[in-house]
């Protein structure tokens, strides 16, 4: 065993670990499987999930560092791993019906949404800088590849292309602001770091650290100015991708950024709560205004996903425990209303119909009932109607804004929620008000079905009854950072 | 007991058990879904009829009488509406549980999210239902509506925080408005709140500037939307301004006066002037409504006891007549399919019921006597002519120009030879349509000659914004027409006793003639 390692780090990981040896296993009987059943592989991979929900389940008030601080188990951490693992889940259901329309293969493709997973839950767990790095290359690299994954087509390519280079960019600069700061602190660890910088005068350096790494992690969570890839990786990656990206890719990065910022980076609150607050402004009006033109729906959920972040964006900068515990809540939340939205598209795409434009909604009422009902709900949602779980989400994030004195991020966030209603409203226009029946026949599938009976039923119940996750995000905003948030900041 | 404790619940989800019940009836059968859907409205009318009685004076419910216009306007649509008739009447009684629930709430969170969910039912209402401009009419709406709620939320926010922050107050969190009632908020937190509130029902009311998604909905909607809009809808903004922004926002309540005063006076004014140069029917009367919501603001501003009697009567008033005339322009458009005036003229000659009930629907909307426009009339320019002369001349020169758009509308339509051959053979109002005005003429009738029955219900709530807003009016009450007292809110159970006891003020409080030989 390697020094600094025990046994009861290997426990601590057990969640990890299954998720791991469940990768391997699918991607084994990939091979042991004949080729014309291979659709068998997403019952493989939702059983992985299930374990790992499973095993998360004795870990439910753990609080422990795993390996002398590369990784913290807290329920923080298992917060986000529950979120990921669920939205994981929901997009290998929608995959089913999408990789038989596409013929693609889906050994690698659930082994790399796994892979993805396992990255997700490293960096929701990471406290110390490599460790989280790690976490972000592992979910960065298996997306490259999803992104392409429909080989014959050229927006898919395009789209991993892009995401790529982009994305290595990027991530070089996250890099680079990281190294600055391991250097001006001596350590990667993100509380010990927090504990060298207290109390020091604030240094120039340290400044330009800081706006690296913002601007890295601004462009994982797609924040304006760093949203250019955006649009193009999620029009032209495979549907369900561009769900789990939207969704896991974005909550992980997320988890990195509260993991850096708040537990690394208390002493500099002052500076990067400034460069959010920016961030924020410009992300929610950009992405929301670039939204209104849209006609292809993947694209337009993708600038309204970068104003998602916007919205976000206003908890950490509120930085209370109100605003960390709203951040949780709306992520959660955001999950089963994007994935819900993007699970319709899934079910518009046929052989011969893209299923993504405007205007293969149109009538969809009449052609089924049950799917524009649920569109109609994703969408009230996503605009932040009640009594749909949206409005509870930005309920708790612009009350988090109020509570913490920045009143006018709070007001230009419920005018940017009102200007989305614009294009939200426009599909249910759609579907609901033009007779003609433009698209064709939606086939349903049982998958399918299920994933937007789950993400309707999350939908209204959280909407209704949201006391319940109010509570668990509460508690675990709370075991973040060694003192907690709350007095930690502000 | 616990019925009774319930019971404001069983009201509000009667009509979303009705949908629901809808949703269960297959949708080809098109004339059960309108029975249930008429039966259910009506029945949540009857259960709602007892609270009339029940009123005690400390009970802040007012939505009742608010309801009453929206009986008739599900019959109203029994063959306008032929198209996706299931889908129609699950979203009006949506529509219904989100008003009823709006009105009820005295939590500030409950209210706001009522307040939300009636946009969605009444943008399909308008979207999928309504005529040539209605995507654009109801998008409009929608999204001028949530503008102003998102902002109003905001208020709400802060209200809630400055609430908690506050020591005396033991860290409760809180959106219940009694208590809010009772606080106190600083002077410069209820400047700001004050127009966050403006924002949201100043929109809904419509005040100028505000104003413009207002013609467009009207014209566009279905009629049952275009009463409900009138009716009900639009009180919801005013209803706003009595019971949060008055009560809890005194000060500034105050301090907007001017504001408030001017633009209910341009409203007033310039409503009647655009309705004058209307050549669509439909548009005329929802100009009119824009003219007349504002004089209901202006009263309101007056900020004293008649001036807000008047105004909450005179709500009631427009919810009646408005909806009357909006009923009343549906009816010959579902006969013509067309709005415009020019297209019509002599009507009283092929259509002497019709033209009968639409005088009197005119005349209750120009506030003549003897009919209910005139005592909320009477009351707002009372109330306005004690707080100020010049915003009193503004205010009558708009009932003269309500008298002229009103009645120039009624000779272009009512009189005069039958010119257009399409007319000739327009058919009278049917039972049932003359069914579904029954109620509003026996109302407006009512109201104008025993109105007191109203006034009496207003009185305590009327008190408790007054006793807020206007202080000075305390001692006045506290001569002739104290508070009530637990022995009197016993007796008011009974209903009897309310009917016989007697206002020993009138409602500036000065002491009646009659008070000064009771012991």
């Amino acid at each position: 065993m390697p020094p600094g390692i025990s046994a009861s780090d290997f426990y601590n990981i057990l969640p990890e670990l299954v998720l791991t040896s469940g990768a391997l296993v699918v991607l084994i009987v990939d091979v042991l499987l004949p080729k014309e059943r291979r659709g068998a592989l997403a019952w493989v991979t939702l059983l992985a999930i299930g374990a790992t929900l499973a095993s998360l389940v004795p870990f439910r008030s753990t609080h422990v560092e795993v390996a002398q601080g590369l990784l913290a188990v807290d329920q923080f951490a298992l917060f986000f791993k529950v979120v990921f693992l669920v939205a994981a889940a929901i997009t290998v259901l929608m995959s089913v019906r999408y990789l038989e329309i596409e013929g693609a293969s889906p050994g690698e493709y659930y082994f790399l949404i796994l892979c993805a997973t396992l990255g997700m839950m490293i960096m929701a767990g990471g406290i110390d800088l490599i460790t989280i790095f790690i976490g972000l290359e592992t979910m960065a690299v298996s997306f490259y590849i999803l992104a392409g994954f429909i080989k014959p087509s050229h927006r898919s390519n395009e789209a991993a292309v892009k995401y790529f280079l982009l994305g290595a960019f990027s991530l070089g600069i996250l890099l680079y602001g990281m190294s600055l700061m391991y250097g001006l602190s001596g350590t990667t660890n993100l509380r010990v770091m927090a504990a060298a910088f207290a109390g020091q005068e604030t240094d120039a350096r340290l400044v330009l650290a800081v706006i690296l790494v913002v601007a890295g992690v601004g462009f994982k969570i797609a924040a304006v100015p760093f949203h250019m890839w955006a649009p193009d990786v999620y029009e032209g990656a495979p549907t369900p991708i561009t769900a789990f990206l939207s969704v896991g890719s974005k909550a992980a990065s997320f988890a990195m950024l509260i993991r850096i910022f708040l537990e690394g980076l208390p002493s500099m609150g002052h500076d990067w709560r400034l460069l959010f607050e920016a961030l924020a402004i410009i992300t929610m009006t950009v992405g929301n205004i670039a939204a209104l033109t849209q006609s292809n729906v993947k694209r337009m959920l993708a600038y309204s996903s970068i104003a998602h972040a916007g919205y976000v964006l206003i908890g950490i900068v509120a930085g209370t425990s109100r605003g960390i515990t709203a951040t949780l809540v709306y992520l959660f939340i955001y999950a089963f209303m994007q994935l819900g939205a993007f699970a319709v598209i899934v079910g518009l795409r046929r052989a011969d119909v893209a299923g993504e434009e405007l205007k293969d909604f149109g009538g969809l009422h009449a052609r089924n009932p049950f799917a524009a009902f649920a569109m109609l709900l994703f969408m009230l949602s996503l605009g932040g109607i009640p009594p749909t779980a949206g409005f509870m989400g930005k309920f708790w994030l612009f009350s988090a804004a109020i509570d913490a004195h920045y009143n006018w991020l709070a007001v230009i966030g419920v005018l940017n929620s009102a200007v989305s209603l614009y294009y939200y409203v426009r599909i249910v226009v759609f579907m609901y008000v033009k007779k003609e029946a433009l698209g064709s026949e939606p086939a349903t599938s049982p998958t399918l079905a299920v994933v937007l009976g789950v993400a309707v039923a999350a939908t209204l119940v959280l909407g209704v009854y949201p006391r319940l996750l109010f509570e668990l995000a509460d508690a675990s905003a709370r075991t973040l950072g060694a003192a907690g948030v709350t007095t930690s900041l502000r | 007991m616990l019925f009774m404790s319930h019971y404001l619940s069983i009201i509000l989800f009667t009509p979303l058990a009705g949908a629901l019940l809808l949703l269960l009836i297959d949708k080809q059968n098109e004339s059960a879904i309108r029975w249930v859907a008429n039966i259910v409205a009506f029945i949540g009318f009857l259960v709602s009829v007892p609270l009339w009685f029940w009123f005690t004076p400390q009970g802040p419910d007012f939505q009742f009488v608010e309801r009453a216009p929206w009986i008739p306007s599900v019959g109203a649509e029994w063959d306008a509406i032929t198209e996706r008739v299931k889908e129609y009447y699950i979203f009006l009684l949506v529509l219904q549980t989100g008003m009823l629930g709006a009105f009820m709430s005295l939590d500030f969170l409950l209210f706001f999210l009522f307040w939300e969910v009636m946009l969605v039912p009444m943008y399909f209402l308008i979207g999928i239902w309504g005529s040539a401009n209605r995507l654009y009419s109801a998008i409009k709406f929608f999204l001028y509506t949530l503008v102003g709620s998102v902002i109003m939320l905001l208020g709400i926010l802060a209200l809630y925080f400055a609430y908690h922050n506050d020591p005396a107050n033991l860290g409760a969190y809180s959106f219940d408005i009694t208590r809010y009632q009772k606080y106190a908020f600083a002077a410069n937190l209820q400047w700001w709140v004050f127009l966050a509130f403006f924002l949201g029902f100043a929109i809904k009311v419509p005040m100028f500037p505000f104003h413009t998604w207002l013609p467009d909905a009207h014209t566009d909607a279905p009629t049952a939307g275009s009463v409900i809009l009138a009716a009900v809808l639009l009180k919801m903004g005013t209803y706003g301004f009595l019971r949060f922004s008055l009560p809890i926002l005194p000060e500034a309540s105050r301090q907007f006066v001017p504001m408030m005063v001017l633009l209910s006076i341009i409203g007033i004014v310039y409503g009647a002037l655009v309705a004058l140069a209307q050549k669509d029917w439909k548009r005329l009367v929802a100009y009119s409504s824009v003219s007349h919501m504002a004089m209901v603001m202006l009263g309101m501003f007056a900020l004293n006891p008649v001036g807000i009697t008047g105004s909450i009567i005179q709500q009631l008033n427009h919810g009646i007549s408005t909806g009357a005339l909006f009923l009343l322009v549906g009816i010959v458009y579902e006969r013509r399919h067309t709005r415009d005036i020019s297209e019509y003229g002599g009507l009283s000659k092929v259509m002497p019921v019709y033209a009968a009930v639409f005088l009197i629907m005119t005349m209750s909307s120009i506030g003549l006597p003897t009919l209910n426009g005139f005592i909320g009339e009477f009351l707002i320019l009372q109330g306005v002519f004690v707080a100020s002369k010049v915003w009193a001349a503004f205010a009558a020169s708009g009932v003269v120009l309500g008298a002229a758009y009103m009645l120039y509308l009624y000779q272009r339509t009512m009189f005069g030879k039958v010119e257009n051959p399409k007319n000739e053979r327009l058919l009278d109002l049917s039972h049932r349509e003359f069914a579904t005005f029954a109620p509003l003429l026996i109302l407006a009738v009512w109201m104008g000659i025993y109105p007191a029955p109203f006034l009496h219900r207003l009185e305590t709530s009327v008190q408790h914004i007054i006793l807020r807003v206007s202080p000075q009016y305390a001692a006045k009450y506290a001569e002739c027409n104290p508070l009530p007292t637990p022995e009197v809110v016993a007796a008011s159970s009974n209903p009897a006793a309310k009917f016989l006891s007697a206002m020993p003020c009138d409602a500036n409080g000065n002491p009646l003639p009659a008070a000064a030989g009771r012991p």
